[in-house]
């Protein structure tokens, strides 16, 4: 089948999903909106529509972005503007059905905004946000059915591989580099310069990975775009393959992503009967597979090397680079591996072409960047914006700034691998090198925030714990040097550390960093790095004071009942502690028995607002003295 | 035909040797130390993994696995400046903090590569900068031919390397960080395993990890 007649009956299946003659009815469903329930309000959707005998279609879609408002759901119905719901509940969905669809009552009280100008309501794209985003990795995340290609082709995709066929793979290669496109993986190595070289090197046959073995705590852009946009990550591989002459291509995700494994799977099935993918795409000469290979829980297996190994059915340890995949991968040929969003990026730019990209961003980074952003922040969910952003605006336009009047600490960028960087950074742009220079990476695109109530020795501890129990045990630096780092972090926040720990660390995290094997040990001291560089008073405070700035470090802190602010004919405290450590003494006023106290923080929360009578206090010795438990009545 | 020889300068000597060989085999080959535990050198894909063999190669920013790195022609290699003896250094306190040191009762004592490497460059063995952090695993002692104590494993991998040469591929790297452990499939005894005895882990075994009985 030639792709005009494809893209005829795509646009055409498009246009009946999209018309105005009947409501039609959008509910993201990709992880982060499943785990808040969305497939119940679905449920509940679907359901009511057919009971009341609606004329309605009802379609999936991906993470639209607002993971903070999910479930959303979005209604368009004739005569009304598209409106997005946010916190949608079963129950919301039942009455948005009655009221909005069958009646004319757009239930405005659970909207977030319209998807169109109208004279009812502003729309999402009046927030703050819109004014720095630019979403062009995430063009079709939300907005079109991840599982049927026909959205996909309607909205433009696949038309690259008609123009690249007309194009030399070095005239494809070149456009790539010209573009400026740097991978999105974290190290941001020009991906026509990738290219090229695979293409180049010697080898009986080449292939194209994907890595999808996201792994970083708190990130999640690549499974959205796996479970909202597959086919444009199937499309981009298509382009590395042509350009690099490779007949098989892999996507190597991770096995905690059934949903993404799903929707992907799915997605190159369609495309291999559409003719889009396989042998002969499209009646040209060429073909490429893909297989879908599923990890098993390594963070390892993001390193480039390291997945290669698994691929071939070997334990998941880096080697020593060079050779570099380009010239020596799987298999020991030729091997491009990139990310998804990398891939995700590719057939923008040769549809709209190396300029039009080279035109966004700044001078060495060009493009957008996607952030899962999460932690203290109003609106979590995925962000992207170009290049070159303030941090600033990251976190406190496009986010939202700290929730509940905190005051922001640090954002942590780039996953165990990256840094925490503090107020003061905040001015710095969104891109590879300023990254870097800063003490954090680009990494593959998380984004934590943190706030004042955030101990920033725990923070390293957390994140140093988590790459050491991730080391693969292979190479001295990282197994045993980040083993010794973590035990002195440990030690701090438990108030045994010692000072001379400080230049240890210091010294043995320069050592890691440069005599690792692979890239996870040579990032592995980062956090401890930046944080060291930040937020040194932090680790003074819990060496020498004992004392937890940010009074969350347990063994650091002791809770206290003031007793001027303790009501007296108040319990809760009390009948809240599991562990009997609070007791009412003289005249009713509450006491926390130190010497049974859990530190849980229950009391805390338990204590009314009007209260706020308990607070905790650093160094865990500055507790006022206090009254005594009185012993037992027999 | 005979293989193409290549001259080259380490720490100023100049040194002849094969083409394609690896700097660490021209250096040690050349009576010039590189202190070592991984490295095989009829390895296809250099292990990299004890990170002692790095060098300063003139041209190159970053220190280099000599293991790794093929000689060329007038290539300069260094293996005593400050910056590789540091980071050497370092490598090597880490080892010997999870390293069970208890050389006069080890079969290894004297033809140990850990007290070889403490000797030659005069460091000590038992590290100054960092605390003891031995695991006390169990010693597998069910074989009749030889002993493996995973307190005394610096995790080369050479054992790995040979039971997969001899055929046999009974033994692993198990689980990660810290844990880490060379291990049959399923953690099952060694005399358990399809191990055959050839004992050529114990011949490779760098340390007194693998011993024979």
């Amino acid at each position: 089948m030639n792709f005009s007649k494809i893209r005829s009956e795509a646009v055409s299946d498009w246009e009946r999903f999209k018309s105005k003659e009947r409501a039609h009815i959008l509910v993201g469903t990709s992880t982060c909106g499943r785990a808040a329930g969305a497939l119940e309000v679905l449920d509940a959707l679907t359901k009511k529509i057919e009971q009341r005998g609606i004329d309605a279609e009802i379609a999936q879609v991906g993470c639209m972005g607002h993971c903070y408002a999910e479930p959303l759901v979005i209604v368009a119905k004739p005569g009304l503007p598209a409106i997005a719901y946010g916190y949608v509940t079963p129950g919301m969905a039942s009455v948005i059905v009655d009221n909005c669809l069958l009646k004319d009552d757009p239930c405005l009280e659970f909207a977030l905004g319209a998807l169109e100008d109208n004279e009812l309501i502003p729309t999402i794209y009046d927030m703050p946000r819109f004014e720095y985003e630019n979403r062009l990795i995430l063009r079709n995340c939300g907005d079109i059915d991840p599982q049927n290609i026909n959205h996909y082709i309607a909205n433009g995709g696949y038309a690259t591989l008609e123009s690249i066929f007309k194009m030399t793979q070095k005239g494809l290669i070149d456009c790539i580099k010209k573009s400026g496109l740097r991978g999105r993986g974290g190290a941001g190595f020009s991906t026509g310069e990738k290219w090229e070289i695979t293409k180049n090197a010697p080898g009986k046959a080449t292939y194209v990975i994907c890595n999808a073995d996201e792994g970083d705590p708190g990130a999640f852009m690549d499974r959205a775009i796996l479970e909202g946009d597959p086919h444009a990550v199937i499309e981009g591989m298509i382009i590395a393959a042509y350009g690099v002459g490779a007949s098989q291509g892999y996507i190597y995700v991770r096995a905690e992503y059934p949903l993404a494994v799903q929707t992907i799977q799915h997605a190159i099935d369609q495309a291999e009967n559409l003719g889009v993918l396989g042998h002969n795409i499209l009646g040209s000469k060429f073909n490429f597979e893909i297989e879908v290979f599923r990890g098993s829980g390594a963070f390892v297996c993001g390193e480039e090397t390291a997945l290669i190994a698994s691929i071939e059915g070997r334990r998941g340890m880096p080697y020593n680079r060079p050779p570099y995949p380009a010239t020596r991968g799987l298999f020991g040929m030729p091997t491009v591996v990139n990310n998804v969003k990398t891939f995700a990026t590719a057939p923008l730019i040769v549809d709209r072409g190396a300029n039009w990209y080279n035109s966004i961003g700044t001078e060495s980074s060009k493009g957008t960047a996607v952030f899962a952003l999460a932690g203290k922040v109003v609106n979590t969910g995925l962000v992207e914006v170009p290049m070159g952003t303030a941090l600033r605006s990251v976190v406190n336009d496009v986010g939202g700034g700290v929730p509940h009047g905190k005051k922001f600490k640090a954002v942590q960028i780039g996953g165990p691998s990256g840094g925490c960087l503090p107020e003061s950074a905040l001015d710095l742009p969104v891109d590879f090198d300023s990254l870097t220079e800063a003490g954090a990476i680009f990494g593959s695109g998380g984004m934590v925030v943190l706030d004042e109530d955030n101990c920033m020795v725990e923070a390293a501890r957390y994140f140093l714990d988590f790459t050491q129990k991730e080391s693969c045990g292979k190479c001295t630096m990282c197994r045993l040097g980040s083993k010794h780092m973590l035990n002195m972090l440990e030690d701090i926040v438990h108030g045994n550390g010692k000072i001379e720990y400080l230049d240890l660390l210091t010294d043995l995290a320069a050592d890691i960093e440069e005599g690792s094997l692979c890239g996870l040990g040579k990032t592995a001291p980062n956090p401890v790095l930046t944080t060291l560089r930040y937020f040194h008073d932090e680790y003074e405070a819990h060496i020498i004071e004992k004392r937890c700035p940010a009074l969350s470090c347990k063994d650091l802190i002791a809770y206290y009942i003031l007793p001027d602010k303790c009501e007296r004919s108040c319990d809760a405290c009390v009948g809240i502690c599991t562990a009997e450590a609070i007791f009412s003494g003289k005249k009713r006023i509450k006491v926390v028995d130190q010497d049974k106290c859990v530190k849980c923080d229950t009391c805390v929360a338990a204590c009314p607002p009007e209260y706020s009578a308990i607070i905790r206090v650093s160094p865990a010795s500055a507790v006022p003295e206090t009254e005594k438990r009185p012993e037992k009545a027999k | 035909m005979a293989q193409a020889k290549v001259k080259l300068t380490i720490n100023g000597q100049e040194v002849e040797a094969k083409s394609g060989d690896m700097i660490l085999w021209a250096a040690l080959d050349a009576g010039i130390f590189i202190p070592n535990l991984c490295a095989i050198r009829d390895k296809d894909h250099p292990q990299t993994g004890c990170r002692l063999c790095l060098v300063e190669i003139e041209g190159y920013d970053k220190l280099i696995t000599a293991c790794s790195e093929p000689v060329i022609k007038g290539m300069v290699v260094k293996t005593n400046t400050e910056r590789v003896d540091r980071i050497r250094h370092t490598a090597f306190e880490l080892l010997m903090s999870n390293h069970n040191i208890d050389c006069k009762n080890c079969v290894q004592n004297g033809s140990c590569a850990l007290q070889e490497t403490a000797s030659k460059l005069k460091y000590k063995l038992k590290p100054e900068r960092l605390p003891s952090i031995v695991r006390s695993l169990p010693i597998d002692d069910s074989h009749p031919l030889f002993t493996y104590d995973p307190n005394k494993c610096v995790l080369c991998g050479k054992c790995v390397w040979a039971c997969e040469q001899s055929g046999a591929g009974e033994l692993q790297f198990a689980f990660r960080g810290i844990d880490t452990v060379i291990s049959t499939l399923g953690g099952v005894p060694l005399v358990q395993s399809g191990c055959k005895g050839c004992a050529d882990c114990v011949t490779v075994c760098p340390v007194g990890a693998l011993v024979l009985r």
